[in-house]
């Protein structure tokens, strides 16, 4: 118990990692309706630039920056394929994510690369654990506000249009082909600049690291939606629900590792978690379907 | 306003559902010609607005708006020229916004969507004065999601939407059918006067040739992907239900077949 408590700080850390990018996967998911399967190439990517940057003695922020666009890029081709290529968006994805693999080996140079924390100055660390997370906060402070401003504004709306009713955007003059892309860039780029954080958190940035990433996204979305959805009604406390799915999934996932679950199990649990609290909104209406009673009972009730 | 010259549209083109839609369809509008269209089952009637719009593409022959040849722009780029009304209630407004939200991008439809703040309060005014218009307590609900608006309340934003910036050219696709007949009627009524007020020009198709008659200047009957009746004018008002149905029948040697207007003769 002790121990767990003492790896609380660690894990909130890594689940506010998560978090952000749970929030990319919200912009496409949950904004955009579209199930965007780049990011599990993206958020490796992200590591990938950032750690490949700083040992060739570029800056942080620079790095930090590069990273962003790298999976900007990434979002970009992915969009593209979409609604340029006529793809659709989960296949579009996925024929990034392969494509990327092969990239993300060229920006390493092999299957991992270490960065030190010892020799580069960085903003998160697993060695420095408060620190690590005032920053982790404000970076996430500042995101939220970020796109709390660009979803009110004009183009962001057009946004939300899209992914509410893509007749009705077009029918008030959005081009919902430029939209869809606009939202996979932002969200590859959130997700790839948490892929930087992680690999700055862990010390090396390496080739599986995106693996599963989608899925521990939707858990947060979900997670978040689920325990604080009839709290949260506004946007920015969505996207804050949102970090707090992703803080709360690692702190369950160190509880049952603590437990002794086998760390090799750990996707299979992830993965049947996702799948039952993707599929109890869809339980749920079919129980009330078949709640409804024939006429006859109703009759029968009334009449005794 | 509108002219349409010869166009002609194909579904399905070369295999066993083949269904020519348009047949070298002509129609000229005028400033502020309001007509009503009728016409039996797959008659084309919604393929022509859906062409007008650029929903797809028209296998050929061209589509001029208020001067412009519109035929090759994509639907997003002639939403500047036109406002539109839906058959189904839902499609044309989006469910998970807020009613001022929608109603702020339909303010700037056809315009450059920028990173200046979507709704201000100014704004808010007058969306509030226009709701007010619509006499359905919407005025009190501008942060009300749209989703959970009824059929009829949806259908009168949509037409609030589709005409706060004056188009050139409304398009009103059945817009009453999916409603209650008393929600109709308001719906209808509603239309009417905005198109009257404005001084719109608007095509409106109808099931009800009661209404075809009812409203509008202008009343255009169509048969296989043609204008079979295009009447105006004096003539128009003194129209009947059964003279139409007589027109039919002589002009297309056949029998008026639209369940729906059959049903609400």
């Amino acid at each position: 118990m002790v121990a767990f408590l003492n790896s609380l700080p660690g894990a909130t850390a890594q689940g506010i990692v998560w978090g952000i990018m749970a929030i990319g996967v919200f912009i496409t998911y949950k904004i955009l309706d579209v199930a965007d399967l780049t990011v599990d190439g993206s958020f490796g990517t992200g590591g990938a630039v950032l750690v490949a940057c700083m040992t060739s003695g570029v800056s942080l922020p620079v790095s930090m920056v590069l990273a962003f666009l790298a999976g900007c890029l990434a979002g970009l081709v992915t969009g593209v394929f979409h609604t340029q290529f006529g793809i659709p968006a989960i296949l579009a994805g996925i024929l990034t994510q392969l494509a990327l693999y092969s990239i993300n080996l060229r920006i390493l140079g092999g299957a991992n690369l270490t960065l030190s924390s010892r020799n580069y100055n960085l903003l998160i660390t697993l060695g420095k654990i408060s620190k690590s997370l005032v920053v982790l906060g404000i970076a996430s402070v500042i995101l939220i506000a970020i796109l709390y401003w660009f979803f009110g504004t004009e183009l962001g709306h057009s946004l939300r249009a899209t992914g509410n009713n893509q007749s009705m955007a077009r029918a008030n003059g959005i081009n919902t082909d430029i939209a869809k892309i606009l939202g996979i860039v932002i969200s590859n780029g959130i997700v790839a600049l948490s892929g930087a954080f992680l690999s700055q958190w862990q010390g090396f940035a390496d080739i599986n690291m995106g693996k599963g990433a989608i899925v521990i996204g939707l858990a947060a979305v979900i997670i978040g939606e689920v325990l604080l959805g009839k709290l949260f009604k506004n946007f920015a406390l969505k996207l804050v629900a949102v970090i707090c799915g992703g803080i709360i999934y690692y702190v369950v996932i160190t509880l049952v590792l603590r437990m002794g679950l086998n760390a090799n199990d750990l996707k299979l649990l992830t993965a049947l978690v996702v799948a039952i609290f993707l599929a109890v909104p869809y339980w749920r209406r079919n129980w009330q379907e078949k709640r409804i009673k024939p006429v006859k009972e109703v009759e029968e009730n009334a009449a005794n | 306003m509108l002219q349409i010259k010869s166009v002609y549209k194909t579904f399905n083109a070369g295999t066993i559902n083949e269904k020519k839609a348009l047949n070298g369809l002509n129609l000229t509008l005028n400033e502020g010609d309001f007509v009503t269209v009728i016409g039996g089952n797959g008659a084309g009637k919604s393929t022509m607005l859906n062409m007008i719009a650029g929903v797809y593409p028209v296998d050929c022959g061209s589509i001029i708006i208020d001067g412009e040849d519109v035929t090759r722009l994509p639907e997003f780029k002639r939403a500047k020229f036109l406002g539109r009304v839906f058959q189904d209630p839902m499609m044309g407004t989006a469910a998970d916004m807020m009613i001022e939200e929608n109603m702020a991008l339909a303010s700037r439809r056809g315009m450059k969507r920028t990173l200046r703040w979507a709704i201000n309060n100014k704004e808010r005014d007058e969306f509030k004065k226009l709701l007010t218009m619509l006499g359905l307590g919407l005025e009190n609900r501008l942060s009300t999601k749209v989703g959970l608006l009824s059929g009829g309340q949806r259908q009168a934003l949509t037409l609030l939407m589709a005409t706060m910036r004056k188009p050139k050219l409304l398009l009103l696709d059945e817009h009453t059918a999916a409603l209650d007949p008393k929600t109709a009627a308001t719906v209808l009524q509603i239309s009417d006067k905005l198109i009257k007020e404005d001084n719109l020009t608007a095509l409106m198709i109808t099931h009800n040739m009661k209404d075809a008659i009812a409203y509008g200047n202008r009343l255009i009957m169509m048969n296989e992907g043609k204008i079979i009746l295009d009447v105006s004018g004096e003539e128009k008002k003194r129209l009947t239900v059964d003279d139409l149905l007589a027109a039919f029948t002589k002009i297309s040697g056949s029998e008026f077949v639209n369940d729906r207007a059959l049903l609400t003769k």
